[in-house]
């Protein structure tokens, strides 16, 4: 059996034992119920799996946007277990790049100071010059001082991609990216993200209902009621029933 | 590093405008303007008198002797030392029209050649003072001030008799530079004469009360300490009581610093209630930010930069309403200048006062900081998986304990400065802890009322039941609608018994039996006469004659009097000159507490009855020795018993009354009391004055309508503050009915398309507002009365009568205003079509 992080021998995230439960109204939701999973360095791994899957949950778990409930989690070399929630943020803004459905933009910033934030907060002195070329790269060079109310749908995710990926993250998150946008759009989107994560080295993993953008993921790994059905690796099987990693 | 950062994230969030922001601007700026406002006019009248100290003084330095003048060797010693000198001798005296013998009490001043040494006085006629009051054909002329004419109806040219003589008047007097630095409480129009004609009055009697005024400019470089105590060197027995420029008008300035006090705390209670509104703008502008918080925690911000960024930008919008109530504040003093004119002494000066702009600016600051650094502190926690749940509700509980300690640090700087600022700082820690204990009340009846709608279960009554919903549902506006105003009430309705208490103990402080006139300056030789003519008037039903001097407490058991006292809020007491009296026999209203009066026929060693007050501040007893000095001379006198007095009885009551020997033989005049019918009134005062010219008569309806007047203006004044606490509050109350638009406009809709009618959401909103109206109207009526109790009781020193009419006015206000507000926000949302709301939904 492959392991995955044999894939290119450097693991990008490594989850053990990963458990997730939620408070709510009617009492404790088990939302992860142990995921071990590992991606390694620069692969591509689509996320897919029913609405109430878990999906959203492992993404904030890697992103260390939420803390399991019980479980390991390390990514980008990192034991996100260990980090207050400054360091966190810092973990962030130095290692991981998110795209979002809803994209997020900053209303009252321009395109341009929208991609720079988190230059901005690792204080780049360059972080101005680097965000231009990322929009450039996204396509983006005419729109650099437009807020985004005065972009389309399509050029707000763009701008959002190059936010993404403007320092470099060794992670890329990406939250159905294409969700809010026409097929057409949301087609060059995608072309775009995986360009910029291959090009960048970049692990990326995607969330998605649609399977044939899964399918131009390395692999897909499938989620249902909080497990792990299918890694891609090991042919369907829940991966905790043959073995884990 | 990242608060740079944070300052350029911030000037971006600036970019969305005013935007939710308008509420928080108005609050400040308008409890900053307050404030900056009476600050600065304070200041410009403070500045006034310290200014133009030497004007309103009349020179740099002042002695003023009562009764007595000084001898010719300390005259000449001030000629030849001083600059100049200028004599003025000032009274109460009565003028009276020699067409109609009509007459009317007046403060008389007589100025001689040197007058004034500082400043000009302004005659409507454009001449000479000196030509104006000089005699011209054998008849002196007179100034006066306008309001004589009207009394008197006369005009610049004709005659008016003062005493035994007649003036023409030559001129109206638009301004005098000493008028505040008068020596006496102002009951009078001016009437200015030339020194040298007061003596063609006759108005110089023994034991007159006549107050003499040598005012001295000094040569340049003379050092006012050094020019005092040389004068105390060379004439230490000298009776005369010495003020300087730098201190011209003390009264005046107490005065005008009690009053900026009791404004200021009036306008931080505008700031407070504005508070409550700012808190509750930068909560609502928070929620607005969630999205933008997460995001910007999800690209790496640390909660410090999130906290930073918010906080630089709503201190950045504070800045802008501080400035706008800044510019209202600096702006002021000649706009209130020109109102206040009328009846102040003194002009307001016109500039910026940088003390008063600072301490405005600080307080608006600091009521900023403390009341958003609660919603800030919880925007810091905004997780920044926010994002993916689609969080909505606004994060509660808490926030970490140093963000709670600093709201405190803040808030206690608040007290402080609103403390350490005050004229009284007793008097503003007072405030502190009402204003504190208020919070606290409305914050609890906003618990109560929450809690008490929700255990109030169900009701049947469709209405009823939604409108009890709304007071306890997340979000719902009750908390901030009680607080701001039920502060802003509770200010209405202590200001409202504290002004109707005044008012009160002035009108019905005439008793049903009380003297039409006090009638003052009776010679000895006159008093029989003055009987047989007042009790011959028809309508007099009584007249009471009194010996009157002036004495001063020079000492108590041997020490100095100052060293002896060992209350200091009885100082008042050393101040100036006491009444004093002399009676074989008790008279007057009051009630002999301790000892027991003197045997009709006593005729042994000085005895003294004293007032309590006396007794209390001295800590004294029957059997002690008071040293009294009148006329120069002292007499030593043992405390023979101790009496409280009725003073509200206006019978002539002293609070230092001599057995009658030796004192009777001091020079002295008698005070008369005359109880008149209304149509007596004027035959007395035309009989009194026909007869005895040299006698004053003060009509206790005028003088009281004269404190009345005072009081109505230091009532308007405070009512228009106060008006700005209740401008606030409804700001507060506005923003928060406008906060919850959204959702109130979304369940009309849907309300509408379950069928209900219109009728039954107005219902249930006018059950809501009328409830939330009338709890805070009943609380802030509570605290309100005990704020004005306190402050009439503890302050004040004033009896207390609870005034329902004025508290249920307040309060009848206060619900009208909340359901007002309900109504028109829920008008409008009524209003909205249901299909586009529904179809974006």
């Amino acid at each position: 059996m492959a392991s995955a992080d044999q894939i290119d021998g450097q693991p990008g995230i490594r989850l053990a034992g990963v458990r997730l439960e939620l408070e709510s109204g009617a009492g404790p939701v088990n939302i992860l119920r142990g995921i071990d999973m590992t991606i390694g360095a620069g692969e591509m791994v689509s996320l897919v799996g029913p609405s109430g899957s878990g999906k959203s949950s492992m993404m904030m778990v890697i992103g260390g946007l939420e803390r399991p409930t019980a479980g390991q989690v390390q990514v980008a070399g990192h034991d996100l277990g260990a980090m207050s929630e400054d360091e966190l943020a810092l973990f962030r803004r130095d290692h991981v790049g998110i795209v979002f459905q809803n994209f997020h933009l900053v209303p009252t910033m321009t395109a341009l100071e929208n991609v720079a934030i988190p230059l901005e907060f690792a204080g780049r002195s360059d972080a101005f010059q680097r965000a231009s070329e990322g929009l450039e790269a996204v396509g983006l060079g005419h729109r650099l001082t437009h807020y985004p109310g005065q972009l389309s749908g399509g050029e707000q995710q763009r701008t959002a991609l190059a936010r993404a990926f403007a320092h470099q993250p060794d992670i890329v998150l990406a939250d159905e990216p294409t969700g809010n946008l026409d097929g057409t759009t949301g087609a060059s989107i995608i072309d775009l993200m995986f360009d910029l994560s291959r090009r960048r080295g970049a692990t990326l993993l995607l969330i998605t209902h649609d399977p044939a953008l899964a399918a131009r993921c390395d692999r897909t790994v499938k989620l249902l009621d909080g497990n792990i059905v299918d890694d891609g690796l090991s042919g369907g099987e829940p991966l905790r029933a043959v073995g884990g990693k | 590093m990242s608060l740079g950062v944070a300052a350029r994230l911030a000037r971006r969030e600036l970019r969305g405008g005013l935007k939710g922001f308008r509420i928080f601007l108005a609050c400040l700026t308008l409890g900053v303007a307050a404030i900056a406002t009476v600050q600065s006019v304070a200041s410009g009248i403070l500045a006034s008198l310290q200014e133009d100290g030497q004007a309103i003084l009349g020179g740099d330095i002042a002695l003023r002797l009562i009764f007595d003048q000084a001898t010719d060797e300390q005259l000449d010693y001030l000629r030849d030392t001083a600059d100049g000198v200028t004599v003025n001798i000032e009274m109460r005296s009565m003028a009276r029209s020699t067409t109609t013998d009509d007459s009317t009490l007046v403060e008389l001043k007589a100025v001689d050649d040197a007058y004034p040494l500082y400043g000009d006085v302004e005659l409507s006629s454009g001449r000479p003072l000196d030509d104006a009051l000089a005699s011209v054909d054998g008849r002196w002329g007179a100034a006066l001030e306008n309001s004589i004419l009207s009394r008197l109806d006369l005009a610049v040219g004709d005659i008016v008799r003062v005493g035994d003589a007649e003036f023409e008047i030559r001129a109206t007097i638009d301004h005098e530079p000493d008028r505040a630095g008068g020596q006496t409480f102002s009951i009078g129009p001016r009437l200015m004469i030339d020194r040298a004609a007061l003596d063609d009055t006759g108005l110089i009697q023994p034991g007159s009360l006549i107050y003499t005024t040598y005012k001295v400019a000094l040569p340049q470089g003379m050092v006012v300490e050094d020019y005092v105590a040389q004068l105390s060197e060379q004439f230490p027995e000298a009776g005369w009581r010495v003020r300087d420029f730098r201190n011209a008008s003390p009264q005046l300035a107490e005065t005008i610093g009690r009053l900026a006090l009791f404004l200021t705390l009036v306008g931080l209670t505008a700031l407070l209630v504005g508070g409550v509104g700012v808190g509750n703008a930068v909560k609502s502008f928070l929620d607005s930010k969630i999205a933008t918080i997460a995001t910007l925690k999800c690209l790496g911000a640390t909660s410090g930069i999130v906290f930073a960024t918010y906080l630089l930008q709503v201190m950045a919008l504070a800045s802008l309403g501080i400035v706008a109530g800044l510019i209202i504040g600096a702006a002021a003093p000649p706009a209130v200048g020109l109102v206040v004119a009328d009846f102040l002494p003194v002009q307001v000066r016109l500039g910026v006062y940088p003390w008063a702009l600072v301490s405005a600016a600080g307080f608006g600051l600091l009521t900023a900081l403390t009341f958003s650094l609660w919603p800030l502190a919880r925007a810091r926690g905004i997780p920044a998986a926010s994002l993916f749940r689609d969080l909505v509700a606004p994060t509660k509980g808490w926030p970490r304990p140093v963000f709670v300690l600093a709201t405190a640090v803040a808030g206690m700087a608040l007290a402080a400065l609103a403390i350490v600022t005050a004229e009284q700082p007793l008097f503003a820690a007072y405030f502190v802890g009402g204003a504190v204990a208020a919070m606290i009340a409305f914050r609890a009846t906003a618990w109560l009322v929450i809690h008490g709608a929700q255990r109030l279960g169900r009701p049947r009554h469709p209405g009823l039941r939604m409108a009890l919903t709304n007071l306890y549902r997340p979000g719902a506006p009750t908390a901030g609608v009680v607080l701001s105003l039920g502060l802003g009430l509770t200010v209405l309705v202590a200001i409202a018994l504290i002004e109707g208490n005044m008012s009160r103990q002035v009108r019905d402080s005439i008793p049903s039996d009380a003297p039409a006139y006090f009638f003052v300056d009776i010679q000895p030789d006159q008093i029989e006469r003055f009987d047989e003519v007042v009790t011959g008037i028809d309508g007099v039903s009584g007249v009471v004659e009194v010996p009157s001097m002036r004495g001063r407490i020079a000492a108590i058991n041997g020490i100095p009097a100052e060293q002896a006292l060992v209350d200091p809020e009885e100082s008042w007491l050393l101040r100036g000159d006491r009444g004093v009296s002399y009676a074989e026999q008790p008279r007057g209203s009051y009630e002999i507490v301790d000892g027991a009066w003197w045997p009709a026929d006593y005729d042994g060693p000085p005895l003294v009855s004293i007032y309590r007050d006396i007794a209390s501040a001295f800590a004294i007893g029957v059997g002690d020795t008071i040293t009294v000095n009148v006329l120069g001379r002292n007499i030593d006198a043992e405390v023979a018993s101790i009496r409280d007095i009725n003073w509200q009885s206006m019978n002539v009551n002293f609070t230092l009354v001599f057995s009658p020997r030796p004192i009777s033989s001091a020079p002295h005049t008698f005070i008369a009391t005359v109880q008149a019918t209304g149509d007596a009134e004027a035959a007395v005062q035309r009989a009194v004055a026909e007869e005895f010219p040299n006698v004053t008569a003060v009509r206790v309806r005028d003088a009281l309508d004269t404190v009345n007047d005072i009081l109505g203006r230091i009532g308007d004044a405070v009512r228009g503050i106060a008006a700005i606490t209740l401008v606030a509050g409804t700001l507060v109350l506005a923003g928060a009915i406008a906060a919850g638009h959204r959702r109130r406009v979304y369940e009309s809709v849907v309300l509408k398309v379950l069928g209900a009618t219109r009728s039954t959401v107005m219902k249930a909103f006018a059950i809501e507002y009328g409830l939330l109206g009338l709890i805070t109207a009943g609380i802030a009526g509570i605290v309100g009365t005990v704020a004005g109790w306190a402050v009439l009781t503890q302050v004040m020193n004033v009896e207390w009568t609870f005034l329902p009419t004025a508290v249920l006015t307040t309060a009848a206000l206060c619900t009208a205003i909340t359901v007002a507000f309900g109504f028109v926000g829920t008008w409008r949302a009524l209003g909205q079509k249901a299909a586009p709301l529904l179809r974006n939904d």
